[in-house]
């Protein structure tokens, strides 16, 4: 396989489960404003915009932090090149470019989405239909991913796919519960018994954990059993173990892994648990800061590896 | 019920299904006894299906405009033309006789230019020629053959007979199309293809990787061939990805492959580098390599001359190839297959007239509102001048550029290209004009296609067939009615 074709492949999953990744977090964000306890504490919409590292450039565009910025900001924007369109778009590109390694249906399904998408770019910005818009979006990812587990031959390509997929969601993943304990740790005392209960089964809920989750940990929500389930379950699709196994398994079967496989492992060597909601301080946020690290080494050991090519090291 | 057929009238043109008394001609009886027999509301049924068909293959060429590039929808037309098998055989060994003689001819400029010193063709055609690459003299490509795939352009006068309008040496394109065309056809036209009259297309692209895998130049059981491509914006990406696809090798961009010290080719795989044998490559000559030519060229890759001259990579076509498809070159086509195979042509030419020439430049000059004009070295059918359509204005300006650069234009007769019955509107069938491009390949053997791609003017009266200025096309169907 072409290296060229790999990077692509690698970056169509990456930024495919962006867009999902994005209408899940609009949309739970979107429930977790309303459900929360009047007055407990500042929260805001633009608490997405840091989450995401899209501060400096929504600052350039917008003067005013409220909810139809962020929203227009995280779905449509042009200059956001992680917007929910941005991403499709990019998605859509490099799918355009291998089609010859992937299921027919692919590039329809990805085509319609981006339409449906585009078209429908208004529903998700009011807030009227914005629910029904995310969900839309939602199930045409799956769809995609759905087409690909049934149809797609289990070669190289489908490596890179699983690659893409599993590092961009477990990025997701640490973003998310930073976001989660920094709201905690703006909690008043007295407060955070009540705040908890909403923020950390919306962030379940934001993560399709919140049945699992339960069914799993057979007890109730709160921040320590929330983040540990998130962090170190080893079979719910989206925890930071499953997500780095999968990664490593993936590269396992690709040729001269050594070192991206050896990246992996770190990342397993530091998933860990939490005992009690009360470790979920600063000093939890810069582990999770850790956490991104290591999974930006692990997308550069991807890339210079497999797709970044030096002349002369000949087969 | 009023038969399809029933009005049909091509006038003074040859019609290659219906001939001038009204009645079929052999090849095509079962299939207008087919279509006549059809209601109008089931023949409008298939061509919907044709148009679907096309969609859902995905089938598109891209158009550039002003406003950006289009991706269109390949025009098809579904009523398939047809040609007796036996006088295809005629045909396609003229090609094999022109093909070969025009490889002699390529082998020969770059090394003695025996037929220059020998008068048959002025040194200074050569010598002015663009498509001449000084660099390319002394190399010697395996079997003597530049030119491994061929696509020259066929059309029918008055009377029926073949001439060769073109040869297209550099990149031609289109193949893809006429297998594509054939594929459609089986799905709208499934009845007709019960019987085994109408002779299979399918072999080209096992051709084409056999050919390609014959100009390998290590001995190796799975040499590695790719399709080098300048990229999905290019107007034939579908037909090089399709190509790739049919014949299971890696389509490539200049960016994939490097020049290492060795003077060998690589692409980076995932496995590290891996040595490239043979490339087809649908890159003109001087985007080749930077090294070697426009040195911003970014489709390339640095160095592949010298990997060419090296002998370490073969590339099809050759680079330089490309000079003996000049329109100028074309006229002296016939005294070249006389001088090189001692043989006459079996396939003749338009009537040309040099410009370059006094005489020929007069006459052209003084008639300019009857003749075509094209100049040596363009294709796609861009920047000719059609005489009987054209302004006064439009032969003034051609009279000026004739003058200061006679070396660069050519002129032909309009000719009376050969008509087909096209579907025009719901159950109309009314003639367009025509012509064929057939491909031809050679390394170590040489091969015709059946037939080739049939292109149609839409427009009534057009003459021109060029999908980049509105034509269309239709399956080509080689009949074999058994000596009928």
């Amino acid at each position: 396989m072409l290296s060229r074709v790999a990077e692509r492949l690698y970056w169509s999953a990456r930024y495919l489960e962006r867009v999902e990744n994005t209408a899940r977090l609009v949309s739970v964000y979107d429930d977790l404003l309303y459900d929360l306890p009047q007055n407990v504490v500042e929260i805001s919409w633009y608490n997405l915009i840091e989450i995401n590292s899209g501060v400096e450039a929504f600052n350039h565009r917008y003067k005013v932090r409220d909810e139809r910025n962020v929203v227009k900001f995280l779905l449509s924007d042009d200059d956001n090149p992680s917007s929910l369109l941005s991403s499709l778009t990019l998605a859509r590109e490099n799918i355009r470019t291998t089609r010859d390694v992937l299921p027919n249906e692919m590039w329809e399904l990805v085509n319609e989405l981006d339409l449906y998408a585009k078209q429908n770019i208004k529903q998700g910005i009011n807030r009227s239909a914005r629910h029904a818009y995310l969900n839309t979006i939602i199930e045409g990812c799956q769809k995609i991913i759905g087409l690909l587990a049934a149809t797609m031959d289990r070669d190289a390509g489908w490596q890179f796919l699983i690659l893409g997929r599993y590092l961009e969601r477990v990025d997701m993943n640490t973003r998310i519960l930073d976001a989660a304990t920094s709201l905690m740790m703006q909690a008043q005392p007295g407060q955070d018994m009540e705040l908890g209960q909403v923020v950390w089964s919306k962030v379940l809920k934001s993560q399709s954990a919140y049945l699992s989750f339960r069914r799993t940990m057979r007890c109730s929500i709160r921040g320590a059993k929330a983040v540990t389930f998130l962090l170190n379950d080893p079979y719910f699709p989206r925890s930071q173990r499953y997500c780095a196994e999968q990664i490593k398994l993936a590269a396992a079967s690709l040729p001269r892994a050594g070192i991206v496989i050896a990246c992996a492992d770190k990342l397993l060597e530091h998933t860990r648990t939490v005992e009690h909601s009360s470790e979920l301080n600063t000093e939890f946020s810069n582990y999770l800061n850790d956490i991104q690290l290591d999974i930006i080494a692990l997308h550069h050991q991807i890339t210079e590896n497999w797709f970044n090519f030096q002349k002369g090291e000949a087969a | 019920m009023d038969k399809l057929t029933q009005n049909y009238n091509s006038g003074v043109f040859f019609d290659e299904l219906i001939d001038a008394t009204g009645k079929a001609r052999a090849p095509a009886q079962q299939l207008l006894e087919y279509l006549d027999n059809l209601p109008t509301e089931e023949l409008e049924k298939r061509r919907i299906t044709a148009e679907a068909t096309v969609q859902e293959m995905g089938i598109s060429f891209t158009v550039y405009t002003e406003e950006g590039n289009i991706d269109r929808a390949w025009p098809f037309d579904i009523v398939p033309r047809t040609i007796a098998a036996k006088d295809w055989a005629i045909t396609a060994q003229g090609l094999k006789q022109r093909l070969t003689t025009l490889n002699r001819f390529i082998d020969d400029l770059y090394h003695d230019q025996r037929c220059i010193k020998d008068g048959i063709i002025p040194e200074h055609i050569i010598k002015d020629s663009k498509n001449f690459r000084p660099e390319c003299v002394g190399v010697s490509p395996k079997y003597g053959v530049w030119a491994h795939i061929c696509g020259t352009d066929l059309v029918r006068d008055e009377h029926g007979e073949f001439f060769v309008l073109e040869d297209n040496l550099r990149v031609p394109s289109g193949v893809s199309y006429m297998l594509e065309n054939r594929a459609i056809t089986k799905r709208v036209l499934p009845e007709l293809f019960e019987n085994d009259e109408i002779l299979p297309v399918g072999a080209y692209t096992s051709d084409l990787f056999d050919t390609l895998a014959a100009l390998s130049p290590r001995d190796i059981e799975r040499p590695e061939i790719v399709v080098l491509t300048p990229g999905i914006y290019n107007s034939a990406y579908f037909e090089h990805a399709f190509l790739a696809q049919q014949m299971g090798v890696e389509l490539v961009e200049g960016s994939d492959l490097f020049v290492d010290e060795d003077d060998c080719v690589y692409m980076k795989t995932i496995y590290g580098p891996e040595r490239v044998d043979v490339i087809y490559r649908r890159i003109d000559d001087l985007f080749l390599d930077p090294e070697a030519f426009h040195p911003d060229s970014v489709l390339g890759v640095a160095g592949l001359m010298r990997a060419w001259k090296a002998g370490n990579v073969a590339l099809a076509n050759a680079p330089g190839a490309g000079v003996a498809d000049d329109k100028v070159v074309y006229a002296y086509v016939p005294e070249l297959i006389r001088y090189y195979l001692n043989e006459e042509p079996i396939l003749k030419n338009v009537e040309t007239f040099l410009c370059d020439n006094e005489e020929d430049r007069e006459y052209v000059l003084a008639h300019l509102d009857e003749l075509v004009v094209k100049p040596a070295n363009e294709s796609g059918g861009y920047g000719m001048l059609v005489g009987p359509h054209s302004t006064k204005k439009e032969q003034q300006l051609f009279a000026e550029l004739i003058k200061a650069n006679p070396r660069n234009y050519i002129a032909q007769p309009t000719l009376k290209l050969s008509t087909a019955p096209t579907l025009i509107g719901k159950g109309s069938l009314e003639p367009r004009h025509l012509d064929l491009r057939p491909f031809i390949l050679q390394s170590k053997d040489t091969y015709v296609t059946t037939g080739g791609l049939t292109r149609v003017a839409m427009r009534k009266g057009s003459l021109v067939v060029n999908s980049s200025q509105g034509g269309g096309s239709k399956d080509t169907w080689i009949v074999d009615t058994k000596g009928a």
